[in-house]
C-alpha cells in the first residue's frame, strides 16, 4: 500500500485551532441566523468546540480531569437543550413564529 | 481530514436555511468530533458524545423541528452590508489571532498518534467521578432533575 498523502501524526495545536474555528462558526451562526432552532444549534456547536479543547489539553497534560469537565459540559448541554426546546415550543404555541425578530417583547 | 469534515459540516450548519439540513450537519460535526476524541484517547467521551449528543439531543432537535413544522428561514430584517462585512472581518481577525497565539505560545509538541495515550476509559473516569468529583456529580443530578421539571412545566398545555 502506498503511503498516505497526509502524515499519520497531527500536531496538537491543530486540534485547538479546529476548536477555535468551530467556536467562531458557532458564534457566527448565533449572530447571523434568524431561526430560533438554528441559533440553538449554534450554541450546541460552541459547547462542542469547548469540549474539544478540554480534551486536547487533557491529552497534552496526560491528565484525565479535562474529560470530567467535558463530561459536565455535556450534561449541562443536555439539560439546556431540554429546557430550551421546551421554551421554544411554548413561544411557538403563543406566537406561531420561529423567527427571532418577531419575538421582541423584551426589547425596549 | 476529519477536521476538514467537521469544519465543512459546521459551515453547512451555519449557512443552511432549512433547520433540518442544519441539524443533519450538526450530527456530522458531532460524529467527526467523536472520532477526534477517540484519537485523543478519550474513549468514554467519544461514546458519550455519540450517544448523548448525536443520539439524544439531536433526536430532540429533529423532533421539535418536525413538530413545529419549521420551514426554511424567511428573510427577516435585512442586515446591513457593512455590518455583515465587518462581522466577517472581525471573526476572521479573531480566528487569526487565536491561531497565532496557539501556535506561538504552545511549546512544540509531538504529534498526536492514535493510541499513544488512552486515559479516558470508562473505568478511570468512573473512579475519578465518584471520588474527587463526587459533589459536582451529585449536583449534576439535581440539575438534571430541575431541567426535567422545568421542561415539563414549560411544555404543559396551559402556559
Amino acid at each position: 500500500m502506498p503511503p498516505l498523502p497526509f502524515p499519520d501524526t497531527v500536531p496538537l495545536s491543530w486540534y485547538l485551532i479546529l476548536s477555535a474555528v468551530l467556536f467562531c462558526l458557532g458564534v457566527a451562526g448565533f449572530v447571523y441566523r434568524r431561526n430560533v432552532i438554528t441559533v440553538f444549534m449554534s450554541i450546541e456547536l460552541m459547547l462542542n468546540a469547548v469540549n474539544l479543547s478540554f480534551i486536547t489539553f487533557s491529552y497534552k497534560l496526560k491528565h484525565i480531569d479535562g474529560h470530567i469537565f467535558a463530561f459536565f459540559v455535556m450534561v449541562v448541554a443536555a439539560a439546556e437543550a431540554a429546557v430550551g426546546l421546551a421554551i421554544i415550543l411554548t413561544v411557538f404555541k403563543n406566537r406561531h413564529t420561529l423567527q427571532i425578530d418577531d419575538v421582541n417583547s423584551l426589547k425596549w | 481530514m476529519l477536521a476538514g469534515f467537521a469544519v465543512l459540516c459546521a459551515i453547512s450548519l451555519v449557512s443552511q436555511t432549512h433547520p433540518i439540513a442544519s441539524a443533519l450537519s450538526l450530527i456530522g460535526v458531532m460524529g467527526a468530533l467523536a472520532v477526534l476524541y477517540l484519537q485523543l484517547g478519550a474513549e468514554f467521551l467519544a461514546a458519550a458524545q455519540m450517544i448523548v449528543y448525536a443520539g439524544a439531543i439531536m433526536v430532540l432537535f429533529v423532533f421539535v423541528i418536525m413538530l413545529l413544522n419549521a420551514g426554511a428561514e424567511t428573510e427577516g430584517k435585512p442586515v446591513s452590508r457593512w455590518a455583515r462585512f465587518s462581522g466577517m472581518f472581525m471573526m476572521a481577525a479573531f480566528l487569526g489571532i487565536i491561531s497565532f497565539i496557539i501556535q506561538a505560545q504552545l511549546p512544540p509538541t509531538g504529534g498526536v498518534t492514535f493510541g499513544a495515550w488512552v486515559g479516558g476509559t470508562a473505568q478511570e473516569i468512573g473512579i475519578l467521578l465518584f471520588t474527587t468529583y463526587l459533589l459536582p456529580f451529585e449536583v449534576t443530578s439535581v440539575l438534571i432533575l430541575i431541567a426535567l421539571v422545568g421542561a415539563i412545566v414549560l411544555a404543559r398545555k396551559e402556559v
